[in-house]
């Protein structure tokens, strides 16, 4: 009995611990000294796509909305103080909040908003604006008065809301703009928490508090330094306490070597992570052409066993199909087991598996899987699949390149199969499922398939603006593109990050892209 | 001496020309693009139309000859080009990390040099008694540990014991000395000691041969002091491959210490070497190296000079 009462009273004071930490009042000062394990090449936020770049850079700009870190996938306004959608699901009015300043003192407008937008839109001549694709149905901007900004699009977009809270979004001076489309690309002027101080090119990044930020009270820290460093340099770092933490996320290795060697002065946090390793098959080549040969190589993967056996050295750990498991358009695991490859009942895949390699006349298959030469989590999971085939008579070779080799063969198509993945910073459908689409109408579709099916399913779910018709929708893209099994989903990524205690006010996300601007992290020194 | 000064320096630009063909024509051949890496790697849905215009822009869509001349133009003037990776001017990117890795190699060899020295004298003498053999398994523990794990080695004796690692920024020495040696001091050692042992074995042999040369019978005869024998006729007589060691070892460390670099999260030219490498950054790697190409002709043509001073017979010769 009393020792019941001891273990209650543990789970209840950790249960409690993360509440009355939130609850505690921030103080102020400090510098906040951070890893991040790679560079931003420039600075241009509509142009970039690594965790590189927005761990440095978000905190000196600000977005039209913002996911909520605490609530995500929850959306709160950033630039926005309120907005509305018309009931024909075509119009976003944005009302901005007032006196918002630009860190060299000028007063942000909804046409700062506009030209930000109409880069990433209708990018002039020069500009590269990578998510163009993604905003294709907006047709115009309006800007009725200096506080207010209007998105009319062509069609309905189930996913624009929260495409809005994009961390890839931020918004540029239009001034600035207007004298160079490119300023963004060299230099650094947002109306975020921290203003720019220096990057120094392979060590450092450093950001200062900005005393007129909009948020009255924030950010709570006197600056930031980002110190460029990865790999065992970054663990030793972080264990020495020269940075309080690294966003990304740290293997299982990692976090048990942290924790051993520092034991409570750090906290531990994990979360299921917008990102899967996908095995691409390349459907030009033979015998990928055969959907059998690709099914019979998804039904060989125990993906529960081995999710449970990866888990503990590897950063990956959920069984899901083409959408994060968890998030609320995703598969149950009711539903899931029923797919081509998520039966739990391995022994019977393997043997469908093998009766499709026979009916193929590919019994004793044969080929080369490429993968990246990046230990965590390619390489264990490169292996475990190599093993997974070998028990059904595949015989596979590993072929790990550098990412420049691997993305060349990728791209031009000179491979077999290869482990890919699908990673961003949300779990809409719209930006996870493109990966499936056809390539005519994907580029990060390297399977080479096009298949109309997919399309027009990826496209109504797109329109649904109706929750449970687009679920049903998804759901059936979802079957059709595990059946026909061009690109198979192995195991969801995990996010593990293990930080200094002292740092306070910073939510775990389930993607690294999000919730880093920043403006409540304190430092309780 | 001027007349053998003209000569070595004009035979250094055939060299860098052909080292200059050479590294444009490999790049070339080698598979990958920067523009994919960059924009798609990713994962970003990037069209084909973006892709074509960054490879417009970074002039990639040129024919190779004129891409070629366009870089000797440049070089001729001066003008590195622009890093295709981040856009910034390619001599920013290398003058910001040659500092580090200058005075590393300077803090290497100034610490080799300093072990070396004596210790291989000192083995020359006593040969074959028991401080030639301490020297020899000091030299051969050095030439068989490889410095990257020395320096992990290091780190994680600093780490383990003292909950302190070497600071993760540079700080130039003229900034803050004791910062500065306190990042740099321990990527020294670790390589220094690899350093040292080869200087060390080279410095014993040369002065185990030169002593049985006749001139050092001859000044031994004229009753000179061992001292003066040794230090005078012995070991300038040996200097010259030793000089020779030392000269080269300082050349591969601006641009070789690629591991060392990573462990000690040291922002110099070795960690900037694999960076450009992985992304294939034609105009950097094209720059970095011609730069170190350049620095090992100068640090050769230094060793000849050197080997003029020391030796009459070069001078004059």
């Amino acid at each position: 009995m009393k020792l019941h009462l001891v273990v209650m009273a543990a789970v209840a004071t950790a249960l409690l611990a993360p509440i009355s930490a939130g609850a505690q009042t921030p103080k102020k000062g400090g510098e906040l000294k951070f890893a991040v394990s790679a560079e931003p090449p420039d600075y241009d936020c509509h142009k970039n796509t690594s965790f590189a770049f927005i761990h440095p850079v978000r905190p000196h700009y600000s977005t039209l909305l913002k996911f909520d870190e605490a609530k995500y996938p929850a959306i709160v306004g950033d630039l926005a103080q309120s907005w509305q959608v018309s009931p024909d699901n075509l119009t976003f009015t944005f009302k901005l909040k007032p006196n918002v300043k630009f860190h060299d003192g000028s007063t942000l407008t909804s046409a700062d908003v506009k030209a930000s937008y109409e880069r990433i839109v209708n990018p002039p001549q020069g500009v590269i604006s990578i998510r163009k694709a993604s905003y294709a149905d907006v047709g115009t901007i309006e800007t009725p008065d200096p506080l207010t900004v209007v998105f009319k699009l062509k069609k309905p977009n189930a996913g624009m809301l929260a495409q809005f809270a994009s961390p890839w979004d931020c918004i540029y001076s239009a001034a600035k703009l207007k004298q160079d489309p490119k300023f963004p690309e060299k230099n650094i002027l947002g109306t975020g928490p921290f203003k720019f101080v220096s990057h120094t090119a392979g060590s450092h990044w450093i950001g200062k508090r900005f005393a007129d930020y909009f948020e009255p009270g924030k950010p709570y820290l006197d600056s930031f330094r980002a110190v460029f460093v990865g790999g065992a340099a970054m663990v030793n770092a972080l264990q020495a306490g020269e940075v309080l933490v690294e966003f990304r996320g740290q293997s299982p290795a990692n976090r048990d070597k942290l924790v051993a060697a520092v034991g409570d002065k750090v906290s531990v946090v994990e979360t299921p992570w917008i990102c899967n390793l996908v095995v691409g098959f390349n459907t030009e080549k033979k015998p990928f052409d055969d959907p059998r040969v690709r099914r019979a190589l998804s039904l060989a993967i125990d993906r529960w066993q081995g999710s449970q056996a990866l888990s503990k050295i590897a950063l990956v750990r959920d069984v899901g199909g083409v959408l994060r498991p968890g998030y609320s358009l995703a598969a149950k695991e009711s539903e899931l087991v029923n797919y081509p490859g998520f039966s739990k009942d391995i022994k019977k895949s393997r043997e469908e598996a093998k009766k499709l390699l026979q009916e193929a006349g590919v019994a004793n298959l044969k080929f080369k899987f490429i993968n990246r030469n990046v230990g965590m989590p390619y390489t264990p999971v490169g292996v475990f699949l190599i093993d997974q085939w070998r028990q059904i008579g595949v015989t596979v070779e590993h072929e790990q390149l550098e990412t420049k080799l691997y993305q060349a063969a990728l791209s031009s198509g000179n491979y077999e199969a290869g482990l890919d993945f699908n990673c961003d910073y949300m779990d809409d459908p719209n930006i996870l499922l493109i990966k499936y689409v056809s390539a005519d109408k994907s580029s990060v579709n390297y399977g080479r398939y096009n298949d109309r099916k997919l399309d027009d399913l990826y496209e109504r779910q797109m329109r649904a603006t109706d929750p449970t018709e687009r679920t049903r929708l998804v759901r059936e893209f979802e079957k059709h593109a595990l059946e026909q099994a061009y690109t198979i989903p192995t195991i969801w990524w995990h996010r593990i990050i293990v930080y200094w205690k002292q740092m306070k006010g910073w939510h775990l996300t389930p993607s690294h892209y999000v919730g880093q601007d920043l403006a409540e992290v304190w430092l309780d020194r | 001496m001027l007349r053998y000064t003209v000569q070595r320096l004009l035979m250094m630009i055939p060299t860098l020309f052909g080292v200059a063909v050479l590294v444009f024509v490999m790049l070339r051949v080698m598979p990958g693009d920067i523009v994919e890496l960059r924009l798609r790697a990713e994962g970003a849905q990037v069209t084909p139309e973006i892709l074509a215009m960054e490879r417009a822009r970074l002039g990639l869509d040129k024919p190779m000859l004129a891409q070629f001349f366009d870089w000797m133009g440049g070089l001729l003037t001066g003008d590195f080009g622009i890093s295709m990776w981040t856009g910034r001017p390619v001599a920013h990117e290398i003058a910001i990390r040659l500092e580090l890795s200058l005075e590393l190699a300077i803090l290497a060899t100034i610490l080799a040099t300093l072990i070396a020295l004596p210790l291989g004298t000192l083995a020359a003498l006593f040969k074959d008694r028991w401080p030639d053999r301490v020297i020899s398994v000091f030299a051969i523990a050095g030439l068989a540990v490889p410095s990257f794990w020395f320096g992990m080695i290091i780190i994680l004796v600093l780490l383990w014991n003292l909950n302190w690692i070497p600071p993760l920024t540079f700080t130039p020495l003229l900034e803050d000395p004791v910062k500065n040696l306190s990042q740099l001091i321990w990527p020294a050692l670790a390589v220094g000691y690899r350093y040292s042992a080869v200087a060390t074995r080279m410095t014993r042999s040369t002065i185990l041969e030169v002593l049985q040369e006749d001139y050092i019978r001859t000044a031994r005869a004229k009753g000179v002091f061992e001292r003066l024998v040794v230090a005078r006729h012995a070991m300038r007589n040996a200097m010259l491959p030793v000089v020779t060691v030392i000269g080269l070892e300082f050349a591969f460390l601006i641009g070789g210490l690629v591991v060392t670099e990573q462990v000690f999260n040291l922002n110099g030219i070795g960690k900037l070497f694999v960076n450009v490498l992985a992304r294939g950054d034609y105009t950097m790697i094209q720059a970095l190296v011609m730069l170190v190409a350049a620095f090992f002709i100068f640090v050769n043509f230094v060793v000849d000079l050197l080997y003029a001073v020391l030796d009459p017979r070069i001078r004059y010769g």
